[in-house]
């Protein structure tokens, strides 16, 4: 594993699979009266956003606390990145502080891998979404949710996704979610189709490690977990679809598409979701919708990263992992 | 910490290592007056075979079901930095908890004894047992804390240039506790 994370692509199957095992033990702590670890002790995160995003600051801000590192919240609104501060200047800043991580968060795609290889900065870097590129730890915790549940909690442990069918549907041109699932899944061995109208299909889809199809009800009786995936509307600047009837019609996930699933197969949602648009309440509230748990193993996946990246030394590197010292 | 298994030297055999664990639990049902409230925690990864082959023996002694779980410790330790982050181990509490309860901890090897403070400070986010007490297969000496262990199977003087493996059966194969020098740095 490398010293920052930017990009699920970057994570080979041993990494990714430890990341995953380190989360499950990180689940447990959550189970505990006491949930709170010694480890990141003195160590200062920033999470840096200048997006605005609830769900996952919250999520890497219960993750740091979990963890006792010492948190300092920045959010673009009010600061002085209004003012006309640049990137640069507010790393430097930061720098002087002498933060050990930053979490950032930014609209434009590529701002955390600058970020991580200008020089600017020392800290690691670790991308929680950036304009429509990356957003690798939700990738993470969307892998973590499919092994835990199509493969098992403790049975899970050291496997990878092997053979597993993943579909993922709806606006994948805007979706940075999409593009690491991708990524990290064929990683772990999955096999993912992508389903979405031609107008929200990106423009060089052939080379992603996936197959696309326009047709979900074909593609649904062959999944064991169905990602629907939020219509960005806010990063739409042109008429994709003609109507939002019509897309629900075809590309919503609603009670009777659901049946056609697989008993076992789950139904998933980075969430925010718009429901009646893209799943129905029905779908939305029934057992075998994962929204509520992807939150909670959000925090343990973030947990394990910030563990693995900042807890020791160096960053875990596959060769450090069995010979550590066994000093009493 | 590998061994140069040349001029390793067996202190403990198998036969050895079953009769000192036999002794250690004779030790915890006399001190704890029958065990009534005996939780075992091993320390990942050799602690824990051990702390279950010990409630295995105090099942026998007193024919009751003793609670044996484990504690990984790594999050504690206060070497973290030193090294790069390692794997976690299992953490596996008894469904009833420890709270009142008298915990023995159970380790291979008593060395520095800054695993054991890591435990202890891992119990404290736990749960407030009773009592904690600690149980060790080997205790080498060159304590850099004031810890000491309750129960001790073989006490082994050895120099900071030797090494001490502990080899068990679940693990290795093999019981085995093997003297040797520390491989060259």
């Amino acid at each position: 594993m490398q010293r920052h994370l930017i990009s699920a692509a970057d994570l080979t199957r041993d990494d990714a699979v430890l990341i995953l095992d380190t989360a499950e033990e990180m689940a447990r702590v959550a189970d505990r009266p006491i949930k709170k670890l010694p480890t990141l002790r003195g160590r200062t995160v920033v999470n840096l956003f200048f997006e605005d995003s609830t769900r996952t600051r919250i999520s890497f801000e219960a993750a740091e606390k979990r963890l006792s590192a010492d948190v300092i919240n920045f959010t673009a609104k009010g600061s002085s990145v209004s003012k006309g501060e640049s990137l640069k200047d507010t790393a430097q800043t930061l720098e002087a502080m002498g933060v050990d991580a930053v979490v950032i968060r930014h609209g434009a795609s590529g701002a955390p891998y600058r970020l991580a290889t200008s020089g600017w900065i020392d800290a690691a870097v670790i991308n929680a979404g950036d304009g429509t590129h990356q957003h690798p730890t939700q990738a993470l915790l969307d892998a973590f949710t499919m092994r835990r549940r199509l493969i098992g909690r403790d049975a899970g442990l050291g496997e990878d996704l092997s053979g597993k069918r993943i579909t993922l549907v709806g606006d994948v041109l805007h979706s940075r979610v999409a593009r690491s699932n991708v990524d990290l899944l064929h990683t772990l061995g999955a096999h993912v189709t992508l389903v979405a109208p031609p107008t929200l299909v990106p423009v060089g889809v052939e080379s992603w490690p996936c197959e696309v199809s326009y047709d979900l009800d074909a593609v649904l009786p062959k999944s064991d977990a169905v990602m629907m995936l939020r219509v960005q509307r806010e990063r739409m600047n042109a008429a994709f679809f003609p109507t939002e009837r019509e897309y629900s019609r075809r590309y919503g996930l609603d009670g009777d598409r659901m049946a056609r699933m697989p008993e076992h197969a789950i139904v998933m949602h980075p969430g925010p979701m718009v429901r009646g648009m893209e799943i129905t309440a029905e779908v939305a509230d029934s057992p075998r919708c994962t929204v509520v748990e992807q939150v909670a193993n959000g925090v343990s996946i973030r947990m394990a990263v910030l563990y693995l990246l900042l807890g020791g030394n160096e960053p875990a590197v596959s060769h450090a992992r069995a010979n550590a010292s066994e000093e009493k | 910490m590998d061994i140069r298994s040349s001029d390793a030297r067996p202190v403990l055999e198998g036969p050895d290592i079953a009769r000192v664990l036999t002794r250690i639990a004779h030790e915890i049902v006399e001190r704890a007056k029958g065990a009534d409230d005996v939780v075992l925690l091993g320390i990942p990864t050799r602690g824990v075979f051990l702390a279950r082959r010990l409630a295995a023996k105090l099942e026998e002694i007193t024919e009751r079901a003793i609670p044996v779980g484990s504690l990984d410790i790594t999050m504690y330790r206060d070497d973290l930095r030193m090294h790069p982050p390692r794997a976690l181990a299992r953490t596996e509490i008894p469904g009833d908890g420890i709270d009142g309860r008298l915990v023995v901890l159970v380790d291979d090897v008593l060395f520095s004894g800054r695993t054991i403070r890591a435990a202890l400070d891992a119990l404290n986010d736990i749960g407030r047992p009773r009592a904690v007490q600690l149980a060790v297969l080997v205790d080498r000496g060159h304590r850099e804390l004031p810890i000491r262990a309750d129960y001790v199977g073989k006490n082994l003087p050895t120099s900071l240039r030797e090494t001490v493996k502990v080899q068990l059966a679940e693990e290795d194969g093999r019981d085995t506790v093997l003297l040797g020098a520390k491989p060259d740095q």
